[in-house]
């Protein structure tokens, strides 16, 4: 592995391109580099590993018990990217792709690295830039003192640090416990574990409880579940949350059943589920539907996890939710595909070589319907009561939303956008989006799939004027229309 | 499919700001209307463009027109019960050097010549008071006090919605595949069925030359795609909206901070898919004006950039009026990247001549007969 440290060492083109250094970007270049491609991987972090092995190479967080050894697995599977020959841009975003107009078989890709901007060409594009949280709008979520479970998470994982005080953990889904087992290992005042997983999702799970009976998670997740159980105060059933405080977080409100509680915290950290980031995807004019059992949009892709844009696959939890060792699978997959389209590989060979893989993959998936089926949010924390901000950047309620989709007939969130701002901030709708979705398909009882979602414009992550000053300009005129 | 009539007076054909403002005005003036778009009201260049609502620097073909829609602006909430963001900051256009500036004098004078007195030749000083943040180089500009900005999705939902109000009847996502004559009557074929008028307004934006075309009357049409790019917000620094008198340049900040960059660098428009992909290069170009006039905007994040799809003709200026061959067939579009400030007027002239035959307001250089072939 080359880490690339000036975007001006990056060559004009690459075979293929990986965005994403988690597992899935991770083995995905380095597959791509040992059947013999060009590549580069590029990455926003400083270091490699995703979020779920975030700062792997270089976290100070040196005791293994707290991270877990599934975390310390993310070790092998750097080594072997480093190992490879392949490019790596550390730190290097990218804020547009899409096809080179001068050459209509190649992707144009715009990144940016250490301030400055740089268009390169790929003939292959791997998107590996995973999942995002679920967000988890409640009223006062905005209060300092409020965080996502993730964010404590790189928080932990980059620099060992631990929420301040009294610490109350709340939401859905499985990475819940891990989050809840690893901060508490790691010191943190857990006063709480509160479980909004609503109770009659187990009717509908249970169905798929059999395959479940064999995933490898299985075991590992009970463990977690009752250790959790064991060493915190754990509240099942909660119905109903806000977040309380003047300036800052003082406490949270809970509502169980018609039963409410009151308990004092520093620290409120909420999390319901990861979905797929598709900001990239979606801008790149990659298809996207609606998966009514993980409850989110997932880009459309064949078994190779090829888009419907030829040459953009998409694979990690990007291609929807599957978890750290499927994702370093998937990248594996569409490495082999890349290759084929590249004419590296034959179609048998493709199939041949990666038969053992794509079994391991299937393996991997067991049971993750049982989980995705378990820890659907409720509706109630998907489309919040009225007085919840939904766009943080742009403070718009739910409320706001409600009305405008009544009273003026807006059919999706494209048009709220207009009237409201939703999705127009800085985060480009990533912390709105499905909850504008929800609402609008409240209010007018249509399914999410037929409400829409945002069109996303690049530049996907901001990019600074000066940087795109800075671009080798065309000859086309600057003139004005003189009139 | 909705129930609704299949005949009216009049059927407008595309749901812009141009469409949804002359289908208002039509059922003002009482005649019955169906407005027919193959998307949504304002899902192309009426809803995605800069929003600018500006008298200056327009071609003196259209500055009755326009001025015709600046009264209208300035009163927008009385129309269509919404105040459409409209707000009226001025514009100025800015001359970099003497050169510009002497193009701006030459231009002020003429129109003074014309009547018209919108436009007033500024110093560096005055320049410098209303645009504190522009570069020390530039030597004045020309300013249009009563223009300003609005919010173009919304103010185009507000003249749909008003006109619904009134009883035009709004088919949205309903194609137009042919418009073809039926006694005295227009057929206009849809993929929801046909409709029948004697009068329909071609209203149709970058997909207008298809319907001039069927009605043998062909426009040279570009489909173009004018880029725009937003910052994050920023420290309020600029009220007016700024233009340039050499380089391509438009320029906002609105009350959140956010500043809006444009100036009609191209991308490509894909008009059958209703896609546009941005050229960077260009988008450099744009940012590279900036750096240069703002040097306040240098750090300035981009947080998205976008293109419309809309529709340029030839000439630079729009097709307005009646047909040139048919009687009962109005035309409205090709405003080439220039139109939404003009929507609210022209709508309004464009119902007149429908109801009554004629409008005060003069259109000369604007009709479809420019466009036919030398005998």
């Amino acid at each position: 592995m080359t880490p690339l440290t000036d975007i001006g060492l990056l060559a004009e083109r690459y075979d293929l391109v990986v965005v994403g250094a988690g597992p899935a970007g991770l083995s995905a270049a380095a597959r791509a580099a040992e059947l013999g491609l060009s590549v580069l991987l590029v990455d926003e972090n400083p270091a490699p590993g995703g979020q779920i092995y975030r700062a792997i190479t270089t976290t100070p967080v040196k005791d293994r018990a707290i991270l877990g050894e599934d975390y310390w697995r993310g070790a092998d599977i750097v080594g072997r990217f480093e190992r490879a020959k392949a490019s790596y841009a550390a730190g290097c975003t990218v804020w547009a792709l899409g096809s080179d107009e001068a050459q209509p078989e190649l992707f144009e890709l715009g990144l940016s690295l250490g301030g400055k901007a740089r268009m390169i060409a790929a003939s292959q594009v791997i998107l590996a830039t995973g999942a995002q949280e679920r967000p988890f709008p409640i009223p006062g979520w905005t209060l300092p003192g409020v965080m996502t479970a993730g964010a404590a998470q790189i928080a932990l994982k980059g620099s060992g640090i631990v929420p301040a005080g009294r610490t109350v953990i709340a939401g859905c889904g499985p990475l819940l416990y891990l989050l809840a087992s690893q901060l508490a290992a790691a010191g943190a005042e857990i006063v709480a574990v509160l479980d909004t997983t609503p109770k009659r999702n187990w009717s509908k799970a249970l169905a798929a409880f059999p395959e479940f009976l064999r995933s490898p998670y299985l075991a590992k997740g009970l463990k977690l579940m009752a250790q959790t159980r064991r060493k915190l105060r754990f509240v099942s059933g909660v119905t109903g949350l806000a977040a309380k405080g003047e300036g800052a977080l003082a406490s949270a409100t809970v509502e169980r059943g018609g039963a409410s509680e009151t308990i004092a915290c520093d620290t409120l950290l909420l999390h319901q589920g990861v979905i797929p980031g598709i900001n990239l995807s979606s801008a790149a004019g990659c298809e996207h539907l609606f998966d009514s059992e993980q409850h989110c949009w997932v880009p459309r892709l064949d078994s190779w996890f090829a888009s419907s844009v030829p040459g953009i696959a998409i694979a990690g939890d990007g291609a929807g939710i599957g978890g750290a060792e499927s994702a370093a699978l998937r990248g594996e997959v569409a490495a082999f595909d890349a290759a084929r389209r590249l004419g590296r590989l034959t179609r048998d060979e493709r199939d041949r070589q990666a038969a053992p893989i794509r079994a391991g993959l299937e393996r991997t998936l067991r049971g993750r319907r049982f989980l995705d089926l378990l820890y659907k949010p409720a509706l109630q924390f998907l489309a919040p009561k009225d007085e919840t901000i939904v766009c943080r950047c742009e403070e718009v309620t739910a409320g706001q939303i409600r009305d405008t989709a009544r009273r003026l007939g807006v059919t999706g969130p494209n048009q709220m956008k207009a009237f409201l701002r939703c999705g127009m901030g800085p985060c480009q709708g990533r912390l709105c989006g499905p909850t504008v979705v929800e609402l609008i398909s409240e209010v007018r009882g249509t399914s999410p799939a037929e409400t829409g979602y945002y069109r996303l414009r690049p530049p996907v992550k901001p990019v600074t004027l000066a940087e795109l000053a800075a671009l080798p300009q065309t000859d086309g005129s600057v003139k004005a229309v003189v009139r | 499919m909705s129930i609704g009539r299949a005949s009216a007076d009049v059927i407008v054909i595309g749901g812009g700001i141009h469409g949804c403002s002359t289908a208002l005005h039509c059922a003002l003036r009482g005649l019955s209307v169906i407005l027919i778009e193959k998307d949504h009201a304002g899902r192309h260049a009426s809803g995605v463009n800069a929003g600018g609502v500006r008298q200056l620097a327009r071609h003196v073909a259209e500055i009755p027109l326009s001025n015709a829609s600046m009264a209208i602006w300035h009163h927008i909430e009385e129309l269509v019960d919404d105040d459409c963001g409209f707000t009226s900051d001025g514009q100025v256009m800015v001359a970099e050097n003497e050169a510009d500036l002497a193009n701006c004098r030459a231009r002020v004078d003429d129109l003074n010549l014309r009547g018209f007195h919108h436009e007033e030749l500024i110093d560096a000083k005055e320049l410098r008071e209303i645009v504190p943040a522009v570069s020390d180089d530039c030597p004045g500009g020309v300013i249009s006090r009563g223009d300003g900005a609005a919010i173009p999705l919304r103010a185009t939902q507000a003249f749909k919605l008003k006109a619904q109000s009134v009883g035009v009847d709004v088919r949205e996502g309903v194609r137009v595949t042919r418009v073809e004559r039926d006694g005295t009557n227009w057929r206009v074929v849809t993929d929801a069925g046909d409709f029948l008028s004697p009068r329909i307004v071609n209203a149709a934006g970058a997909w207008g030359d298809r319907i001039a075309a069927d009605l043998d009357e062909p426009v040279p049409l570009e489909a173009v795609a004018p880029m725009l790019s937003i910052t994050a917000p920023l420290p309020a620094f600029i009220k007016p909206v700024v233009i340039l008198r050499g380089r391509k340049l438009s320029f906002k900040q609105f009350g959140n901070g956010t500043v809006l960059i444009g100036g009609g660098y191209l991308g490509r428009a894909i008009r059958d898919e209703n896609r546009t992909i941005l050229d960077w290069a260009k988008l450099g170009s744009n940012m590279k004006t900036v750096w240069d006039l703002f040097p306040i905007m240098r750090g300035a994040s981009i947080v998205r950039s976008w293109a419309g799809i809309e529709g340029k003709t030839a000439d630079d200026l729009p097709v307005f009026g009646r047909s040139a061959k048919h009687e009962g067939v109005y035309y409205q579009f090709g405003f080439s990247l220039h139109g939404f400030q003009l929507g609210p007027g022209a709508g309004a002239v464009m119902a007149e001549i429908i109801a009554t035959g004629r409008s005060n307001v003069p259109i000369d250089g604007l009709g479809i007969e420019r466009f036919a072939p030398a005998h």
